[in-house]
């Protein structure tokens, strides 16, 4: 059976009347990748052995009338900076490349308690940072769609798996688009959450005020079903926020009707390319038919948003990654004379060239005689960007745009000038500074390259977002396609 | 503001980075984009307004003071480059 096209409830029907087995759905998953993985390269590790048993042990479950997990016997791909129990987490880095999670992060706990099966652990760009994926120390990703081109990043592994159809669903981790934008090239469903939402314990720190786990998958309530499953407090990180968690799929009734969308127009700019401009007017034309109502406003500090996000991403990841030293874990330089030589050393040969660049530029920002012109003044930037956000929530629902100013570009065509690189997320990075939900859900094509819708909800209104996404997608057809590989 | 190839030697010694000349250039370079590029916020007014260090109002989180269980030591040194007798082993600090 193919993994491409049922959808996450029509699966939980399927084994509950016993017309498919965990087996057979974690087999097909193994053999898709088996049989794509070589091309894709969507994944560093694959646990097929492991993954067999734990859908045996599924599989024994379903037949004794036990309890089934949300997301029972689902095979699922997570982001290689998610700590995984007794697996390698290696955030796609050299310097990790010998590393075995000790614990489960939070959001791998609550899957396992869903019965989720891991099959194996996506590609990225290395801890995080990058839009392409070819930041990986190991090994690119391919965009399904057309190989040539990238995925997006830095969750490029987890979209790419579920674009391929290699898994149902999977995690990534988005600090400044890096779940939303790998979506929108890979023409799938990609939510980051509000910031807060979902435990940040044992997910590799790259900026801690920023990063956020969310959900890549093919349709919106598979989306509201993941979330579900990884949403909620957790005393291991003092961040998260102890609300009540809603029943996300209640939320999608595909009824908008008096919905209230606000168009940003710097969204709809110069920057952005005029097929990228035409397929969200399209997509605003659909959500008018739905009974939605929209109005162009102004967010008038976006254009301020990609550089303050650079100054305190980075100065956040020179501060995290000073954990990487060689000492406790990870590869040890074999070079070293003395204490302050190893972690040199180790960190030399370890890290990867944009990783040094952000731990350089951070650590710069954050250095005597800097600190108020770039981190400071960073900080009370973010907070005219939030208050930009607030102002247009007072009159609106949900803010619309596009996820990405172009679709995926090639392997190879930006490498060279990280700073070309860095503005690809110049519509994923407001949202991120101000902390609120969003998602990328696939609203066109250009080429043959998908292009993604961004619906942008307020602080914790998750249940909105996914309601005015689901009914886009159950009056469209975009989420249908499928890439030939 | 512009970084020199000398001030980009004393960051990468802050840092815990050894660049070879190569890297040193090329960071110089590549750094000296990003923060012309970054300059583009100094002259925006923000006189009067709060940073935001947290994009959700967050008040310190306390719990009581009590023993919980540790991750066990077998596990912790399971993926330490070096070990001896159960503990971390590293180069003498002192010479």
């Amino acid at each position: 059976m193919s993994l491409l096209h049922p959808s996450i409830e029509e699966i939980r029907q399927k084994l509950n009347d016993r017309e498919l087995s965990v087996e057979e759905l974690v087999s097909a998953s193994l053999a898709r990748i088996e049989q794509v993985d070589g091309t894709v390269g969507a994944f560093l590790s694959v646990h097929a052995e492991e993954a067999r048993k734990h859908a045996q042990a599924l599989d024994r479950k379903l037949q004794e009338g036990g309890p089934q997990g949300l997301l029972f016997g689902l095979p699922a791909g997570v982001k290689d900076n998610l700590n995984t129990l007794g697996f390698k987490t290696t955030c796609a880095s050299q310097f990790l490349s010998n590393h075995t999670s000790i614990y489960d992060a939070t959001a791998v706990r609550k899957l396992k308690e869903q019965d989720y099966v891991l099959v194996g652990k996506t590609n990225m760009d290395e801890f995080a940072m990058g839009g392409s994926n070819e930041n990986s120390s190991f090994h690119p990703v391919r965009n399904p769609w057309n190989v040539d081109y990238v995925p997006g990043g830095s969750s490029g592994g987890s979209a790419a798996a579920v674009a391929a159809g290699e898994v149902s669903f999977a995690l990534g981790s988005d600090t400044g688009g890096s779940i939303r934008q790998p979506a929108s090239y890979c023409g799938i469903v990609g939510l980051k959450p509000t910031y807060g939402l979902v435990s940040r314990f044992g997910l590799v720190a790259f900026a801690s005020s920023l990063d956020q786990i969310g959900p890549l998958t093919r349709t919106v309530a598979d989306s509201a079903y993941v979330l579900q499953a990884i949403a909620g407090h957790d005393t291991q990180d003092s961040t998260s926020l102890n609300v009540e968690i809603p029943d996300y799929r209640k939320a999608l009734t595909g009824d908008i009707r008096g919905l209230r969308i606000a168009v940003p127009k710097e969204y709809m700019g110069e920057g952005v390319a005029p097929a990228v401009r035409d397929a969200v007017k399209n997509a605003l034309v659909e959500l008018e038919k739905l009974g939605a109502v929209w109005e162009e406003v102004s967010l008038p500090h976006t254009e301020y948003a990609v550089a303050a996000y650079y100054l305190l991403a980075s100065s956040e990841a020179s501060s995290n990654l000073a954990r990487f030293d060689g000492v406790r874990y990870g590869v040890r330089s074999d070079r070293a004379e003395g204490l302050i030589d190893l972690y040199r050393k180790s960190r030399s040969e370890g890290f990867g060239p944009e990783v040094k660049r952000r731990i350089m530029l951070g650590t710069y920002a954050l250095s005597s005689g800097y600190y108020d012109a770039y981190y400071l003044k960073a900080q009370k930037v973010r907070s005219l960007i939030k208050r930009d956000f607030d102002q247009v929530f007072e009159r609106f629902d949900v803010v619309v745009g596009p996820t990405a100013p172009t679709p995926a570009f090639k392997l190879g065509e930006q490498a060279s000038d990280p700073l070309t690189m860095y503005l690809n997320d110049i519509l994923t990075i407001p949202v991120s500074l101000a902390g609120i939900p969003a998602i990328s859900i696939p609203c066109g094509s250009d080429n043959g390259l998908p292009i993604g819708l961004q619906i942008i909800g307020k602080a914790l209104d998750e249940a909105t977002v996914l309601r005015t996404a689901h009914a886009f997608e159950q009056s469209t057809k975009y989420h249908l396609a499928r890439p030939e590989l | 503001m512009s970084i020199t190839a000398k001030e980009v030697e004393h960051v990468a010694k802050l840092a815990r980075l050894e660049l070879t000349e190569e890297e040193k250039a090329m960071y110089t370079e590549q750094l000296n984009a990003i923060l012309k590029y970054a300059e583009k916020i100094g002259s925006l007014d923000t006189d009067g307004v709060e940073p935001t260090y947290h994009a959700v109002e967050l008040a310190n989180v306390l719990r009581e003071d009590e023993v919980r269980p540790s991750l066990p030591i077998e596990s912790v040194l399971l993926n330490a480059p070096e070990e001896e007798d159960g503990q971390i082993k590293v180069p003498a600090v002192l010479e």
